[in-house]
Parts: C-alpha cells; sequence; structure tokens
C-alpha cells in the first residue's frame, strides 16, 4: 500500500505538487517510487529554466531504465534539491520528504486539472 | 505478431517469491526478485542463481557433424577434445551475426549448441538450411532442457554443498556429465557474469527439483536485471544490442574467436577476413562519463562538432565501478581509447571518453 498525502495534486505520470503560496515543490509519489525501483540518478533541470504543464523537464533512473519527468504544472526553477545529486536513493526513503524541483507557478489554475489524493489513490488501485 | 507467451518451468515459483516479471524473448521472465544491486553484488561476493531456462538447445550428430557446426561457427573446434566448450558466432555471408553461441563436444561428431532465446526459430531454421549439404541430423532440444545458472566465487562450494557435484575438476571452458537424480545432467563451468560459475542442464523436474535446494540453502535468486549489469560490466556482448545482423564480431571487437584460418573456413569468413584487413567502417568501443547522467541503448554519440557518429548499444550506472559506462558502436576513426567524444541525454550533451571495454576485471578460474 502506497503511501499517499492529503492536500497535493497529483497527476496521471505520478508526479505531485506541494503548494506553497505561489511555490510548487514536484516530486514523484511514493507509488512511482516503488514501481521503479532503487532510484540511482535524477536528472534535473537549472535554477530559472521555465518548465511548462505536461511536458517533460527531467527524469528519474533506476538501474534499469530511465524514466521521463513530466512537470504537472508551468512556471520558473526556483530551486533543485542538490541532496538527490550525490543521494539519489532520497527518494525511495520518503518520495515527499524529497521533492525535486521547487516552481514559481505562472499559472494556479492548472491546479484544477490535476487529481487530489482520493482520486489518484483510485487512479492507482488503492 | 500475437504469440502466446511462453513460461519456464521454474514460472510459477517466481511468481511465488514475488519476483518483477516482464516478457523476454517470448518468456515471461523475473526480472529481479528483491533489487538489482543485491542481487549484482550477491554474483560478485558471493553466489547467485538464476533460471536460464529459456535458453535454446540445438544437438548435432551424423558422420559430418564436427565438419558441419565447423563451418556454420566461427570458433574452431577441428580436433578438440571431448568435454570442451566454444564460445563463438554464426554469421551470415556479409559477417552480420545470425547468433552468438556454446558449442560443447559431447563426443565425436556429437556437438551440443546452446543458443539465444529469443533467436532460437531463426537459429534452427538457418541451421536446418546450411545442414542439406551435410550428412547430419539436426534437433532442437530447447523444449527439453531446462538451465541454471549458478554465478559467483561460492560457485563451486554450492555446487558440492546442495548436490554433492564436485566442480573442482572442471577448467573455464569444459563441462562433464553427471548422473543426477536418475538422470544424465549437463554442468559446465561457464557464464555470463564475469565470474566463475557454472550451467547446469538438465529436464525440468529436475530442474524444478534443484532450484528448490538452492532456496533451501539460501542462494540468492537473480533475475536478467543483474545479469545484464554483471555481463556489462565484464564486457560482454548481448545479442541484439552488441551483435546484430548488421554488427559482425569484427565490429564487436570480438575477433579472437573467429579463426579465419582454420581448415574449410566458416560462413561469414571472407566479410570477416576483408573488415578486419581493411578496418571495418564501424567499431564497438566503451564509453566512460565524468557525470552520473546514464547513457541508455540508441542515444546518440556526437564528436566534438555535435556531428552523429553512433550510438549507445548497453549503458548503465555501473554497479560493481560507480561510474556510468556504455558500449557504443560508433565510426572506426573516432574510437581510439582516450579519444573524446560526447554522448546525448535527453536535452543535455555529457563529455565521454573512449575506453576498453572490459570495465570490470573477470574473476574466471582457468
Amino acid at each position: 500500500m502506497s503511501k499517499i498525502i492529503e492536500g497535493l495534486y497529483y497527476s496521471e505520470s505520478h508526479e505531485y505538487v506541494r503548494v506553497e503560496g505561489e511555490f510548487g515543490y514536484i516530486g514523484i509519489t511514493d507509488y512511482a517510487q516503488h514501481e521503479l525501483g532503487n532510484v540511482v540518478y535524477v536528472d534535473m533541470p537549472e535554477v530559472d529554466d521555465e518548465v511548462a504543464a505536461g511536458e517533460e523537464f527531467g527524469a528519474v533512473e533506476s538501474v534499469k531504465a530511465a524514466s521521463d519527468l513530466m512537470s504537472p504544472v508551468s512556471g520558473t526553477v526556483v530551486e533543485v534539491n542538490e541532496a538527490l545529486e550525490d543521494e539519489p536513493g532520497l527518494i525511495n526513503k520518503d518520495a515527499f520528504e524529497n521533492w525535486i524541483i521547487k516552481v514559481q507557478l505562472s499559472d494556479m489554475g492548472e491546479l484544477d486539472s490535476l487529481m487530489d489524493a482520493e482520486a489518484y489513490k483510485a487512479m492507482i488501485g488503492e | 505478431m500475437s504469440e502466446e507467451i511462453k513460461v519456464t518451468c521454474l514460472h510459477d515459483k517466481h511468481v511465488a517469491q514475488g519476483a518483477l516479471m516482464t516478457p523476454f524473448a517470448g518468456f515471461d521472465m523475473p526480472i529481479q526478485y528483491c533489487d538489482i544491486t543485491t542481487e549484482h553484488n550477491a554474483v560478485r561476493k558471493n553466489v547467485g542463481v538464476f533460471d536460464v531456462s529459456h535458453m535454446g538447445e540445438v544437438h548435432i550428430t551424423g558422420p559430418q557433424a564436427e565438419k558441419f557446426v565447423n563451418y556454420i561457427f566461427t570458433n574452431d573446434i577441428a580436433g578438440a577434445p571431448i568435454g570442451k566448450v566454444f564460445y563463438g558466432m554464426m554469421l551470415y555471408p556479409n559477417g552480420g551475426t545470425v547468433d552468438d553461441l556454446l558449442v560443447y563436444k559431447m563426443g565425436e561428431n556429437d556437438l551440443f549448441l546452446v543458443i539465444n532465446a529469443a533467436n532460437i526459430d531463426k537459429d534452427v531454421a538457418w541451421i536446418e538450411e546450411q545442414a542439406r549439404e551435410f550428412d547430419v541430423k539436426v534437433d532442437n532440444q530447447s523444449d527439453h532442457y531446462s538451465q541454471l545458472a549458478i554465478q559467483g566465487p561460492n560457485g563451486e562450494k554450492t555446487m558440492k554443498d546442495v548436490f554433492d557435484i564436485d566442480c573442482t575438476d572442471l577448467t573455464f571452458y569444459t563441462f562433464k556429465l553427471v548422473e543426477y537424480d536418475g538422470e544424465t545432467i549437463i554442468v559446465s563451468r561457464t557464464g555470463y557474469t564475469g565470474e566463475d560459475g557454472f550451467e547446469v542442464y538438465a529436464t525440468a523436474p529436475v530442474i524444478v527439483k534443484m532450484w528448490d535446494m538452492l532456496m533451501d540453502a539460501g542462494v540468492q535468486p537473480c533475475g536478467l536485471g543483474c545479469r545484464d549489469t554483471l555481463r556489462f560490466e565484464a564486457g560482454l556482448p548481448l545479442y541484439g544490442d552488441e551483435l546484430t545482423p548488421e554488427i559482425s564480431p569484427i565490429m564487436a571487437t570480438l575477433g579472437m574467436f573467429c579463426k579465419l584460418d582454420k581448415e574449410g573456413g566458416f560462413i561469414g569468413r571472407d566479410a570477416c577476413a576483408q573488415q578486419k584487413a581493411e578496418g571495418s567502417a564501424k567499431k564497438l568501443v566503451g564509453l566512460e562519463l565524468k557525470d552520473k547522467a546514464i547513457p541508455r541503448h540508441g542515444y546518440e554519440v556526437l564528436d566534438a562538432n555535435e556531428n552523429v557518429v553512433g550510438y549507445i548499444t548497453t549503458g548503465y550506472r555501473s554497479i560493481s565501478v560507480d561510474k556510468s559506462l556504455a558500449f557504443a558502436l560508433v565510426d572506426r576513426e573516432v574510437g581510439a581509447v582516450g579519444n573524446d567524444l560526447l554522448v546525448r541525454i535527453r536535452k543535455k550533451v555529457f563529455p565521454a571518453t573512449v575506453v576498453k571495454k572490459r570495465f570490470y576485471v573477470p574473476n574466471y578460474k582457468k
């Protein structure tokens, strides 16, 4: 049974957004990290890069395969989680604690098209 | 193609053990039981067991069996002692690879070929076609044999402790027949991991029994995930990636397994000789990245001016050497060891240096 946190926004491609004011912390869900297995590399954008809803902004990689990261929202990257550069496996330890990028949201309305915890739980069948 | 997916005799065991299962070469196969890194390290440091029952076996007998196999096989088996195993390839006349395989010399004019699962139908058709001119019998025994690979520095001890099979007399790339549980099984000191180890061929009931005994003894079950990381680090090719109908063994720098001067030659010999003499246009090389980004199959390899000069055939964040490494098929002129190239990984390019393909020094018992 995967961990799911109330109050976050979820995408169909298993990313979450935790909104704090005008900022969103984006990462992958606990379900996604479990499906992926041991994360050995996280390909992250750079600060000031633009991300767009539904578009790829990086990848999380297990030994076996690379999995694209799709941004659930649009905005500007204001911070990347540098701890993941040295210890990508932090995502397996706690995927919600170890967000990947922090974005200044450019369109709060996009959040409406994402799932809440209940809908995401239903999607992954738990 | 909507062919029904096949299963090995151990399929139910894999599922019951919670293995992650994925279709591979027409079989539903275990990729991992716990995680690839743990399984990989078990083989490097202790011992692990793989279900490789999907592999194909073809028995070739008849008055011209040795002559025939030597004609379709790049290595030279002529006059070899019984009990020897050879690695090599079957080639098309243009030097492209039909498959890479092992040949076991069971007796005079009695040869046992072990081929890749994905190629069984293709290989058997190819062998039968070539056999028309020879007095030989070709018997596809792929459904008869199941197979285990027991790999790692404690492989020999495991064979003794678990099965009471003494393998101290087997050197690397030899085999013997063993009476076990009422049947004659084949045990060879071979593998695909870069470690010492054994491969066992027997019928399904015996293989299931042996698997259960290994599990009871606490031997780590290993999936195809770590099989690939292990063989990659040891510099071993995988058919479909490093050897294909377009990639000859000369291009893959496996020329040592192509005996160009052997009596009677072999199919593809002239093409190999020409590629060797003139230098093939493409060449398989090792690449090492300074960055942690991971080069994957199909990614582009570029020169300093960002012209495409090749592509990645296999790449990993290597487990045993903690580096991002790859095999790449590149233009020969950029393939010298020490040469600086680039790899395109999604939107970015990363510097890579050409290195020798053997990233991990194998621990074979010669």
